[in-house]
């Protein structure tokens, strides 16, 4: 099928080509990485059990939390509760010739513990799931800023021609799910091709990627021929500019007609590989997910954001962490794993966490039931790929896992890390928005230079 | 290369305003030397006392001069400049870690400005404006356009042609394409009152009304969703039909402010005030669990500060919730005083359940209400002259028994022609897999296939009907052994054939044999899929509902019915397997009776004595004794439809002793120490006296609406001139403070606000105005002059080439098709939407179900707003979450969009169905028909060119479903339309992507 006018007009401006185009002038520094993989636990993972371990909680387990860690601090689920500690409820272990102590229920992830950079002294500022990943997400509490990810594509651009710059994906299991908004990869003030695209495990991969039925892909591109053909007379008399934009968005969706389906067609995978992040196809689970990132970090997307909706464990951490764990793990391994035998993996950038953590005080009544509430003072992420020491651990919590207190990161200094990592000085990534240039890191962040290689 | 273009643009202008001598010209603070200031200084040395630098500020003279910072007439005296101009990097102002430069221009300015002495002026939105000397009415506008350009030494281009004409002004003020016909007349009519005709009656259009409505409801953040956390449905629509009845009503913006702003305040406040005061509840809530009350009221106190500055004072005062404003004159006292006058509002800070949002009102809209008020009074009448008129004697019972005989017996059963178990709704993921299996009095068994039980189901029935007459349906539902208890959440009737969509039957009387509270019959109609009706089975046979239509439905030949009943039940209670559909054309149709009673019926005058029993108790049931029974039952049934169809809408109400409001250090809410404040408006243009009470909201509406205020009006004719011209006036649309954009034609700006306060706040008479003046009519084609001295258009020598808003794009697509439904208001309705888009919802999970009726194709305004999923097809166009304030939504043009118009079903049936049209109205030559089909998108008439074209499209694709056997079957079942009978399907299919081109043409998404 000939698409002869539509290439005509991206000859006449090959910068219609560049989809999502960057700013001149970023990166203004030499990067380190081209593309992030921001693994996502939505619900907020137990940083007591996964990361950060806490003998004194074992010991003081079932004592009353002392008032001087929680008085005048804000508290979710258990505002006017007795507030008792609980101890780790699963152990640990320590992992690689770095010795990187973590939990025994993530053994893949312990399998990588010498390519990764635990931190665990994150502290957030908002408490409630949505407000949380808005923060995590905007570096702001209330609607309306980008998220990183459109950040990033607006700094630097997209690396792809057939797909978007800036992937969701999501996936659910181990304990209740809390929900997701689209405000979470929405690009804000910035301008809309800019934005995440969700894509989606069942149905049309991509809202409205498929042909209408009974359209062939033949009968699609002879009309989009047409159309094409149509806006060209279109521009003998009149001089509107966005016609040749559309001439090529029209274009560029067309191939992402073909591109979207084969991105998510796992047909050419070969089997050890299918094996190794234990999924059988694009079945919606985290782990085909972690395959389709990889897939998708191959093809030139910039920013890939996986979110795991099962990690809200306000109960049952004994019985229900272990399945929450059970089903990332091996996707998350695997997919450092395979970055690594690609070669890929000194250039991207693999960020794995949740909103917030979970408090050292326990939830519930009964006894084999017990969880933990929403905590903001101190969490645990990790962080890997290019850039990043590996095999290290950064920052701690004091001695109940309340309060971080040494080498405390902020969220503002993860985003301005990120972007460090990029090349891009985040103080210097800027858009003017009702009168004021804004930033992802507002008016704060420091790069974390301590856990940079 | 448009960015580039645009900033060579900006200095364009300013260079032709400024001499070329800076010294020698006249610098003024406001339009030259404030932008630097702000830009460059305020944030260190302006309003926020907590952030200045040196105890300097530079923001006020009297501050400036008494640290001797600036010198007046004595520049190189002058520290200013003396810093500003500073080699040493540490010296220099800005400071060099800020990233802030001057350029020599800038300090140049500076420098001249100390020189000439230094002169402040008061920012220019907060001195009220003054209308400059320009005639009356649109040629005032034309006076001051024109005074700009000709002092540039510009020439404005043409007048566009009327065909354009008639497309911008049909899409500008109702956001619909024109009549073709009348646009056609309009071009060929010479007379001169022509075109103020066209104007005129647009306006006059209910359409105009939605139009306005949507620009106003992404101001004020109208949605159908709380927005936070599980973004749970909350009825709020009849607010959004109170602001398209109030631009129809062209009801002047004071009064739309003050019943928005404090509609519960005024005196007996009817119930659309109160409906406006709803205004208060739009902001985002949340009912999760572990919320913090205090936190979350301190963020609704915020969401409604930030709204108000916006919408009404175009102003930031939003920024000073956690600290002083850094470039206007805005105190966090001030930000907190503004949250004190909504601190009235009775609210919770977490609202428990998922269905309760607080204060409501059931409203019925007037002229139903009037009805009501008429069948009342005629109710008491009736019941009083027929009171113990009908004793229950042997003549009256035997009469009765009848009827009910006869009714009983015009029951008939409906013999499906098709039955199937529906699982293609993607959100019902445990969904049962049916297999009808026939059996015999038309009873419909649906065995399972699968191993496991399902859990929810879609059973649909298609039944054809003979002619005649239908009064009612009847629901048997029978046990099974698959499950010990039946649940339907949804019972939804479509009637076939009849018009252009599935017409969906309402059911005004609802007869269950049993029901119990929190599991009524009525909850199969309310659209929710998360209620219904159901119970165990027990010892049950069969249990039955009656669903009476409000007046007897005449069927006509060759039309079905299309049964749906839905079941998504909570818990893991039954589904409906085994069931039968009963109709009747009884005029009294009551539940067919069962037990002893259809016995008594049955058995004529041989009666046992439970028998007759029954029918004495039956008489007193449905006669209450009461001569005028029949009637009585009849307009009860219209009573109880009227006030079913009663509007729930969130209003405002205000409690005795509103809630204390301290100013919160850095918006940490908290810290309670800060000072308690009151009601107050910002300092510097307050303050408001109070008459010894506490202001109330009704004061600030009048506050924000007083000749005085020098924002309201300006704020207002700026979104205005956006709307109409494509660029505001000042361009920054929610900050015309400090940091907004001094208006390169201030005096038209002020001219207009001054037009609009004295015009009595008549936005009907702006846009009138506006329309009417030359400047609105010229051409969207810039000359070269133009382009190079002005690319961006800040001086309007020419109109503005527009996007369409997502929503009139896809009404313009019905409206050219001729789907499009002009119902208005109601229910927010469900366009098609791509399957799980809603997945990652949850408490509870998310049902979608698409209007399978006439609903499906209203216009964009009416679809459901769910603020954490746009609809995905209008977020594509830049629709808003609604979360916060949108002052102007974007104009981006993106692959996606191009994905959402040739492939949304929605876009798709819309070809389809112009594709219907065009073979039926437009002629018998293909040329001819794209000749119609080109004139009825874009109201013009097609070139020969782009005739070829589309013909050659034509054939190949006629080619193309011809050799594709089933293809052309597959498109055309797009969407709920039937299709035409008597046109080949590979022809209807070809026209089909003839029609889908038109729509995806770049031109079919503007406004020229």
């Amino acid at each position: 099928m000939g698409l002869g006018s539509v290439a005509l007009a991206s000859l006449l401006e090959p910068r219609l080509l560049a989809t999502q185009p960057g700013v001149p002038g970023f990166p203004d520094a030499a990067a380190k990485v081209k593309r992030v993989i921001f693994l996502c636990m939505a619900g907020g993972p137990a940083h007591l059990e996964l990361f950060d371990h806490k003998p004194d909680l074992a010991k003081r387990d079932g004592q009353p939390m002392p008032a001087s860690f929680t008085e005048g601090q804000q508290i979710a689920q258990l505002q006017g509760k007795e507030l008792r500690i609980l101890g780790p409820q699963h152990p640990f272990k320590r992992y690689g010739s770095s010795g990187q102590h973590m939990t025994s229920l993530l053994p893949g992830i312990g399998s990588i513990a010498d390519d990764i950079c635990i931190v665990r002294s994150l502290q957030t500022e908002q408490i409630n799931h949505d407000t949380a990943h808005t923060f995590m997400n905007t570096g702001f509490r209330l609607p309306g800023r980008p998220s990183m990810g459109s950040w990033l594509l607006y700094g630097i651009g997209s690396e792809s021609e057939d797909l978007p710059g800036f992937v969701v994906l999501t996936s659910e299991g181990g304990s209740q799910s809390q929900p997701i908004a689209a405000r979470q990869w929405h690009s804000g003030f910035l301008p809309s091709i800019y934005q995440g695209v969700k894509f989606h495990s069942t149905g049309d991969p991509v809202n409205y990627v498929r042909n209408p039925g009974g359209v062939s892909r033949a009968m699609q591109g002879e009309l989009i021929d047409a159309v094409g053909k149509l806006n060209g007379l279109q521009q003998r008399w009149t001089s509107d500019p966005e016609i040749a934009t559309r001439v090529a968005q029209y274009e560029l969706a067309f191939r992402m007609q073909m591109s979207v389906p084969e991105l998510v067609d796992f047909s050419d995978e070969p089997q050890h590989i299918m094996e190794m992040y234990g999924t059988q196809g694009g079945d919606g689970t985290f782990n085909a997910n972690c395959l389709l990132a990889r897939r998708m970090a191959e093809r030139g997307v910039r920013f890939i954001h996986l979110y795991h909706r099962g990690w809200d464990h306000h109960n049952e951490i004994r019985a229900g962490l272990p399945k929450s764990c059970s089903y990332v793990d091996q996707g998350t391994a695997a997919l450092v794993r395979d970055l690594k035998q690609r070669g890929m993996f000194d250039d991207t950038l693999i960020v794995w966490g949740g909103e917030f953590g979970r408090t050292p005080m326990s939830q519930g009544q009964d006894p084999s039931l017990l969880g933990r509430d929403h905590h903001i003072k101190g969490f645990s992420m990790w962080l890997a790929g290019g850039g990043i020491k590996g095999g290290h651990s950064h920052g701690a919590t004091d001695e109940l896992g309340y309060n971080a207190v040494e080498d405390v990161v902020q969220v503002h200094d993860l985003h301005a890390t990120i972007l460090h990592l990029f090349g891009i000085d985040h103080r210097k990534l800027t858009y003017r928005s009702q009168g004021r240039d804004f930033r992802l890191t507002d008016v704060h962040g420091k790069v974390v230079h301590k856990i940079l290689a | 290369m448009q960015l580039m273009i645009a900033i060579v643009a900006g200095s364009a202008v300013l260079a032709a305003a400024a001499p070329a001598g800076i010294a020698a010209a006249r610098v003024e603070f406001n339009r030259d030397i404030r932008p630097i200031l702000s830009e460059n200084c305020f944030a260190c040395h302006g309003p926020d006392g907590n952030a200045r630098q040196a105890d300097l500020r530079l923001d006020r003279r009297e501050d400036a001069l008494s640290r001797g910072v600036i010198q007046p007439r004595d520049a190189a005296g002058s520290r200013l400049v003396q810093r500003v101009r500073q080699a040493n990097p540490a010296l220099v102002m800005p400071p060099v870690a800020t990233d802030k430069r001057l350029t020599d221009r800038q300090k140049d300015l500076i420098a001249a400005w100390v020189e000439q002495g230094a002169e402040y002026q008061e920012h220019w939105a907060y001195i009220k404006p003054v209308r400059a000397d320009a005639p009356a009415g649109s040629a005032g506008i034309d006076h001051l356009v024109n005074r700009e350009l000709a002092e540039r030494g510009l020439d404005p281009v043409a007048l566009a042609d009327r065909r354009t004409l008639a497309r911008r002004l049909a899409l500008d003020l109702t956001g619909l394409p024109p009549d073709p016909a009348v646009a056609e007349a309009f071009a060929r009519s010479d007379a001169p009152d022509a075109y103020g005709a066209l104007v005129e009656s647009l306006l006059r259009s209910p359409r105009h009304g939605e139009r306005m409505a949507v620009h106003w409801l992404d101001l004020v953040r109208y949605a159908d969703t709380t927005g936070y956390h599980g973004d749970l449905p909350v009825n709020v629509y009849p607010f959004r039909d109170y602001i398209v009845r109030a631009f129809n009503e062209n009801k002047p913006f004071d009064v739309m402010t003050r019943e928005q702003l404090a509609g519960d305040l005024l005196d007996s406040p009817t119930p659309w005030q109160l409906v406006a005061s709803g205004y208060n509840r739009l902001s985002r809530m949340t009912n999760e669990g572990g919320a913090q009350a205090e936190e979350y009221l301190a963020k609704y106190a915020s969401d409604r500060v930030r709204n108000i500055s916006v919408v009404w004072l175009g102003s930031t005062l939003g920024c000073a919730e956690c600290h002083d404003h850094k470039f206007d004159p805005f105190l966090a006292r001030d930000f907190y005083s503004m949250a004190a006058f909504f601190a009235d509002i009775e609210e919770r800070g977490v609202f428990s359940g998922q269905g309760s949002w607080g204060s409501s009102l059931r409203l019925l809209p007037p002229v139903q209400r009037e009805r009501a008020d008429e069948i009342e009074r005629r109710l008491a009448e009736l019941r009083m002259l027929g009171e113990d008129k009908l004793p229950a004697g042997a003549e009256a019972v035997e009469s009765l028994a009848g009827e009910l005989r006869e009714g009983l017996t015009r029951w008939r059963a409906l013999d499906p022609a098709r039955a199937w178990g529906d699982c293609e709704h993607p959100d019902f993921d445990q969904c049962g897999r049916f297999e009808l299996v026939e059996q015999p009095g038309a009873v419909i068994r649906l065995t399972l296939t699968g191993d496991s039980k399902p859990r929810e189901a879609i059973q649909r029935v298609e039944v054809p009907l003979e002619e005649g007459t239908l009064t009612a349906l009847a629901l048997e539902l029978f046990p099974t052994g698959d499950f010990d208890s039946f649940y339907v959440s949804e019972f939804e009737a479509r009637l076939l054939g009849r018009h252009a969509w599935p017409l969906k039957l309402s059911f005004p009387g609802l007869l269950p044999d049993r029901e119990v509270p929190g599991s009524m019959l009525r909850d199969v109609l309310d659209g929710n899929y998360h209620t219904g009706w159901g119970s165990k089975w027990g010892e049950d046979s069969a249990r039955r509902a009656v669903f009476a239509l409000e007046r007897p439905l005449t069927v006509r030949a060759g039309e079905k019915l299309e049964i749906s009943l839905i079941a998504n039940p909570r818990s893991a209670a039954g589904l409906p397997a085994r069931f039968r559909l009963l109709a009747t054309d009884s005029p009294l149709p009551e539940l067919p009776p069962t037990g002893e009673l259809r016995a008594a019926l049955l058995a004529g005058g041989d009666r046992s004595e439970a028998q007759s029993a029954a029918l004495r108790e039956a008489f007193g049931r449905i006669t209450g004794g009461n001569s005028h029974w029949r009637e009585i039952r009849r307009l009860e049934r219209r009573l109880k439809r009227l006030r079913d169809g009663a509007h729930e809408s969130l209003v405002a109400k205000a409690v005795d002793r509103p809630r204390e409001v301290r100013v919160l250090p850095r918006g940490n809410w908290m810290d309670r120490s800060g000072e308690m404040v009151a009601p107050q408006v910002p300092g510097f243009l307050g303050p408001l006296a109070d008459s010894g009470g506490r202001l109330t909201r009704l004061d600030l509406a009048e506050w924000v609406t007083s000749p005085d205020n020098p924002l309201t009006a300006r704020v207002f004719v700026n979104r205005l001139w956006r709307v109409l011209f494509g660029t505001g006036l000042s361009k920054v649309l929610d900050d015309l403070g400090s940091q907004g954009e001094p208006p390169p034609n201030q005096e038209l700006l002020d001219w207009l606000a001054v037009e609009f306060v004295e015009s009595g706040w008549d936005v009907r008479h702006m846009i009138r105005t506006m329309v009417m003046s030359d400047a609105y009519k010229r051409s969207s084609e810039p000359s070269e002059e133009l382009l190079a001295a002005d690319p961006s258009n800040r001086l309007h020598g020419r109109q503005a080439m527009l996007r369409l808003d997502a929503e009139f794009l896809r009404d313009s697509a019905l409206a050219v098709s001729g789907l499009l439904n002009l119902a208005m208001g109601g229910p927010s309705v469900k366009p098609y939407q791509p399957p799980g888009y809603y997945k990652d919802l949850n408490f509870p999970k998310r049902v979608y179900a698409a209007d399978m009726d006439g609903n499906q194709f209203r216009r964009g305004l009416y679809t459901h707003w769910q603020r954490q999923y746009v609809h995905p097809s209008l977020m594509a166009f830049d629709a808003p979450a609604r979360e916060e304030c949108a002052t102007q939504r974007a104009s981006s043009n993106t692959p996606l969009q191009s994905l959402a118009l040739l492939n949304d079903p929605s876009y798709v049936e819309a070809a389809r169905v112009f594709a219907s049209r065009i073979l039926r109205e437009g002629g018998r030559r293909a040329d001819a028909r794209i000749r119609f089909a080109v004139r009825e998108s874009f109201a013009r008439p097609a070139r020969p060119a782009e005739v070829a074209v589309l013909r050659r499209l034509l054939e190949g694709q006629r080619r193309q479903f011809e050799s594709e056997p089933g293809a052309a079957r597959t498109l055309l079942a797009t969407g709920i339309t039937p299709n035409p009978g008597g046109i080949p399907e590979t022809e209807l299919a070809a026209w089909t992507s003839v029609a889908r081109a038109l729509f995806n043409k770049h031109e079919f998404l503007m406004r020229y």
